[in-house]
């Protein structure tokens, strides 16, 4: 099982090499056995995981180059684990559902090498490795977007790609200067995170690597200020890569605020936090509003889903067990309902190939079963309680609540704004009376896309009601950490706040 | 009555000029069997360059003697040695294009092929010498030799480069002479490493001297400029996209990879009395130039919409980065230097390459058959094509894992390591404008449809040996990562021998 991390990389990536010479009308059956088999290697993994091991698991480490200290070194905790338990299910759910008809062969193969990339970000732990797969993201998504996007899509495309690769490059300076600084410190070269985790840093350091860490997670979040490629990325995308970038992509830099820029630089998290949750409540607020202004539905989720994300900072920057968990928790949950809402804005688009809310109304008369499944994600998505997304937001808001009460309590406005947008748009949408000729006739769903959204129904119950099969392994790793972090302080006020922070206990 | 001079065989230390006698042989072997055999197919050819140039490696490598030959003029220490094998191996890439279908002007006359392996000895005597004379000398060969490479193509678009490269260069032999001049007035020395001597010792560079002060500075004034034309530093770089443009794709591929590398080597040891120095005045002026040669090209491929020119744009503005190596002028930067020029060559090779393979015969003079809206949709026509040149141009723009992005990132970190953080800050930036404009021809190719009555004939003039010679550069760009610490290794041994 020692391998079995690297198998999880680069499976998709050998399948789709091999992809090449398979026909291209047989090419989305290949896609659906390739990503099960991911994702029974992911639930393989999950099986395998010990729980009650805090550190990494699974870890392999192979030199690339030894002489300066790069290596190939991957390793999963529970943060990671879930997350890429996600990703294989979204990936899984999304080519089964795909009905995209133009190009499906390319299409394929480009989400398999996706899905590689977007496993190798989860498991590296080595800092170069995680910014080549960082990095490597970019290439099929800005195919995807670019290709099968809708009239708008290079610009789109672009915007994304240069938007993401600045804030990245600068990442990447603040990465070989921690390698510089790990080498004047030690005398090795190394680029390894468990290595690097080791090292104390002065604060004034800690605060400009935080920045050039930030520069690269912030355009990727998007916080606020960085937010404008989102919702053109989003607008343009086809329904697959929507579902991708919402699910998995934007998570990518929550984890990275979790993974790295936590644990190395404690005092400047502390130190930032505050402007962390400020930029989170403007997301929070501000596009909130934007998106109830929306005309076009996927944007209006694209706004959301920028929304939500917000809370994710919060639940980040609460610094305490509660408030990381719970982002975990929402950024799965979050991954999972944003998924479903894009492929219920697919399904009517395929319908009537358009995305405009006021085109739609009571569609509730002629598709019963998709308006319920709707409905349903539409409250995990508002964060109604025994759903998905009720946990994280409650856990995350409970978690800045020990940090600032008031701003705990702007944040919770999410779920009162949320449901005023979300529910008007499902009003407009599916009641009334069915007037336009053109909605008469659309069908029900049934298939693939009754499987892809059902199954995704089911998950978001199933985890409303019983969280604790993720929230346990969670809590182990989550506790390390904030401990971890207490440790490293190197200011006693930093070090007094992250102790205040953490004395609720544990949630179990 | 003058005493005779003695002069033992040994003590010229032959060995040290052997590898390149056997360039300069085999181009009069290829001129001698050109003169008993009239009308010879052009692969015979191809395949004796290919011949002599390995032979001519191999020679090098073989060689462990003195640095030091012939009265001192040579000097082949580890840089030369290092800079010699790129030489020969970018050499030997790019010749191996000729091998392809189309049968054009040059590839008719042997001359072709002799002229081909005078440019490389030329570039062999710049890099293994620290005597301006012979500098001069090698400098002269090579570019007389490159002009008319150029204009054998025999159209008017190349022949009107090859007169603007010609022009150019001869204004920049002249600075060089001039330069060379004044510093033999100053330190009565034109080898540069007791120049640097008699500099320090007589404090050259300190107030103190300070008529000779302002004299040094002239010199070194007129040597940047000759270095600068050569290496296409920022004033001096206007005759690059329209040489590029004159020259076939294969040729233009050579003049951005191989006489590059000479131009730093002469770069590396002259530039280096100064940077140890701590010069003010002149460290400003290394420091604007790269930043200016990195940044203003950039902006203006912005602009381009013609693959090839962009290219050229693109290949000034890396010569920018690998000068940023030499401005910084720590070993881990002399090291990224050539790191990154062997990952340049693999990549750069591969991106000329394609464009060569994708050359047709239907366009006319001054007509550039490399427009971005030639290549719309063809990543529907000929998806493989269309992956590979995508591959090669995101690997110029430095995205990770490919080949180029391993020299950037040692580059930036050598940058970082050495306290210049704003460099490094200004190199990542440019990194990402070069990202825009390596974009465009890619979003032509893949996310646009084919051009309604376009001509869809693609790889007019590939060959399967052309086409495997790509192939192993996709190899090699694609497997970089593998390669890196080896060539480190290596690099790091022959550059810390030679003292730098």
């Amino acid at each position: 099982m020692e391998h079995i991390l690297s198998m999880l990389i680069f499976f998709p990536a050998a399948a789709a090499i091999v992809g090449f010479l398979i026909d291209k009308d047989s090419m989305r059956q290949y896609g659906v056995v390739v990503t099960v088999v991911e994702f029974i290697l992911s639930l393989l993994l999950w099986y395998y995981f010990d729980p009650s091991v805090a550190g990494m698991q699974f870890v392999q480490s192979l030199p690339l180059i030894s002489t300066y200290g790069i290596n190939y070194l991957v390793g999963v905790d529970g943060v990671s684990l879930f997350l890429i338990v996600m990703i294989a299910f979204m990936t899984m759910i999304a080519v089964i559902g795909l009905t995209e008809k133009k190009g499906v062969k390319n299409l394929i193969i480009t989400m398999l090498f996706l899905e590689m990339t977007m496993v190798g970000v989860f498991v590296s732990l080595d800092l170069i490795l995680f910014y080549v797969f960082w990095e490597f993201t970019l290439i099929p998504m800005f195919y995807i977007i670019g290709f099968w996007g809708a009239e708008k899509r290079f610009y789109a495309a672009i915007k994304y790609f240069l938007y993401t690769f600045t804030g990245s490059l600068i990442m990447l300076v603040g990465i070989l200067y921690f390698g510089y600084i790990f080498h004047e410190a030690t005398g090795v070269w190394s680029f390894s995170f468990l290595d690097w985790n080791s090292l104390i840093l002065p604060f004034d350091l800690q605060l400009w690597l935080f920045i050039a860490f930030f520069m690269a997670f912030a355009v990727k979040v998007p916080m606020f200020p960085f937010h404008t490629w989102l919702p053109l990325a989003h607008g343009q995308a086809p329904t697959i890569g929507s579902i991708i970038l919402a699910a998995v992509l934007l998570k990518m830099e929550t984890y990275g605020f979790i993974r790295f820029s936590l644990p190395l630089f404690p005092d400047a998290s502390v130190y930032f936090a505050g402007f962390m949750a400020t930029l989170g409540l403007i997301a929070i607020i501000y596009t909130a509003m934007i998106a109830y202004a929306q005309e076009d539905m996927k944007q209006m989720i694209a706004y959301s889903s920028i929304s939500h994300m917000g809370v994710i900072t919060l639940g980040v920057f609460a610094l305490n067990v509660e408030g990381i968990s719970g982002a975990v928790y929402l950024m799965i949950g979050h991954g999972i309902v944003s998924g479903a809402l894009f492929m219920c804005v697919g399904v009517l688009y395929d319908r009537r190939k358009t995305k405009m809310i006021k085109e739609f109304g009571g569609l509730a008369h002629n598709m019963p079963m998709f308006a319920l499944v709707y409905a349903i994600v539409l409250m995990a998505s508002i964060g109604l309680p025994l759903t998905i997304g009720f946990i994280g937001e409650f856990l995350s808001l409970l978690g800045f609540f020990k940090y600032s009460p008031i701003l705990a309590f702007i944040g919770s406005l999410t779920i009162v704004l949320s449901a005023v947008y979300m529910l008007a748009m499902y009003k407009r949408t599916f009641f009334g009376n069915l007037v336009k000729e053109e909605n008469k006739s659309m069908k029900d769903i049934l298939g693939r896309e009754l499987i892809a959204l059902g199954s995704l129904v089911i998950l978001i119950i199933a985890l409303g009601i019983y969280p604790k099969v993720v929230l346990d392994p969670l809590n182990t790793t989550v506790t390390q950490l904030t401990k971890v972090m207490e440790i490293k302080a190197v200011n006693n006020d930093s070090k007094e706040k992250l102790r205040a922070l953490n004395s609720i206990g544990e949630v179990k | 009555m003058l005493e005779p001079i003695n002069i033992s065989l040994d003590s010229l230390n032959l060995g040290t000029i052997a590898p390149i006698s056997i360039a300069i042989i085999g181009a009069l072997g290829i001129l001698l069997t050109d003169i008993f055999n009239k009308n010879k197919h052009k692969s015979l050819y191809v395949i004796l360059v290919v011949l002599f140039l390995i032979f001519d490696l191999f020679t090098l490598l073989s060689f462990n003697g003195e640095p030091r030959g012939l009265f001192d003029l040579m000097l082949v220490d580890g840089i030369a040695v290092l800079s010699q094998c790129i030489i020969i191996g970018g050499s030997i890439l790019f010749i191996l294009l000729g091998l392809s279908k189309l049968r054009l002007q040059e590839f008719r006359y042997a001359e072709y092929f002799a002229l081909y392996l005078f440019a490389v000895a030329g570039f062999q005597f710049m890099v293994s010498s620290d005597s301006l004379i012979l500098i001069f000398v090698g400098l002269e060969t090579s570019s007389l030799a490159l002009y008319t490479l150029i204009a054998m193509h025999n159209r008017m678009v190349s022949i009107e480069a090859a007169v603007k490269y010609f022009t150019m260069g001869a204004l920049a032999a002249a600075f060089f002479v001039f330069g060379s001049m004044i510093f033999y007035a100053i330190t009565g020395t034109v080898e540069l490493a007791q120049m640097a001597q008699v500099l320090t010792q007589d404090g050259f560079l300190s107030m103190e001297n300070y008529s000779n002060y302002i004299l040094v500075l002239v010199g070194f004034a007129f040597m940047f400029a000759a270095i600068g034309f050569k290496l296409s530093l920022f004033p001096y770089h206007v005759w690059v996209p329209d040489v590029y443009q004159g020259s076939t794709s294969a040729l233009a591929g050579f003049i951005s990879v191989v006489p590059k590398i000479a131009g730093f080597v002469v770069a590396l040891r002259f530039f280096e009395i100064f940077i140890h120095a701590n010069d003010i005045i002149i460290q400003t002026i290394l420091y604007v130039t790269v930043i200016l040669t990195m940044t203003i090209p950039n902006l203006i491929a912005l602009q381009q919409k013609d693959i090839k020119r962009m290219l050229a744009y693109s290949s000034i503005s890396n010569t920018g980065m690998a000068m940023a190596a030499i401005a910084i002028g720590t070993q881990q930067a002399t090291n990224a230097l050539f790191l990154y020029w062997i990952l340049f060559t693999i990549t750069n090779f591969g991106a000329f390459g394609m464009l060569w393979l994708n050359r047709g015969k239907e366009f006319k003079d001054y007509e550039s058959p490399y427009t971005f809206v030639k290549f719309s949709g063809l990543a529907q026509i000929s998806p493989f094509s269309a992956s590979i040149l995508a591959l090669f141009l995101f690997a110029l723009s430095g995205l990770p894992p490919f080949a180029l992005f391993w020299g950037k990132m040692y580059l930036i970190s050598s940058a970082v390591n050495s306290g210049h953080i704003a460099l490094a800050i200004i190199m990542v930036l440019n990194s990402v404008i070069a990202a825009y404009y390596y974009l465009r021809p890619i979003s032509y190719m893949f996310l646009r449809d084919v051009e309604q009555g376009a001509n869809t004939e693609f790889m007019q003039n590939a060959t399967t040996p052309t086409k495997s010679i790509v192939g192993f550069a996709v190899f090699l760009t694609i497997i970089a990562v593998l390669l890196i610490d080896p060539l480190l290794n290596i690099i790091s041994t022959l550059v810390s021998n030679s003292g730098f």
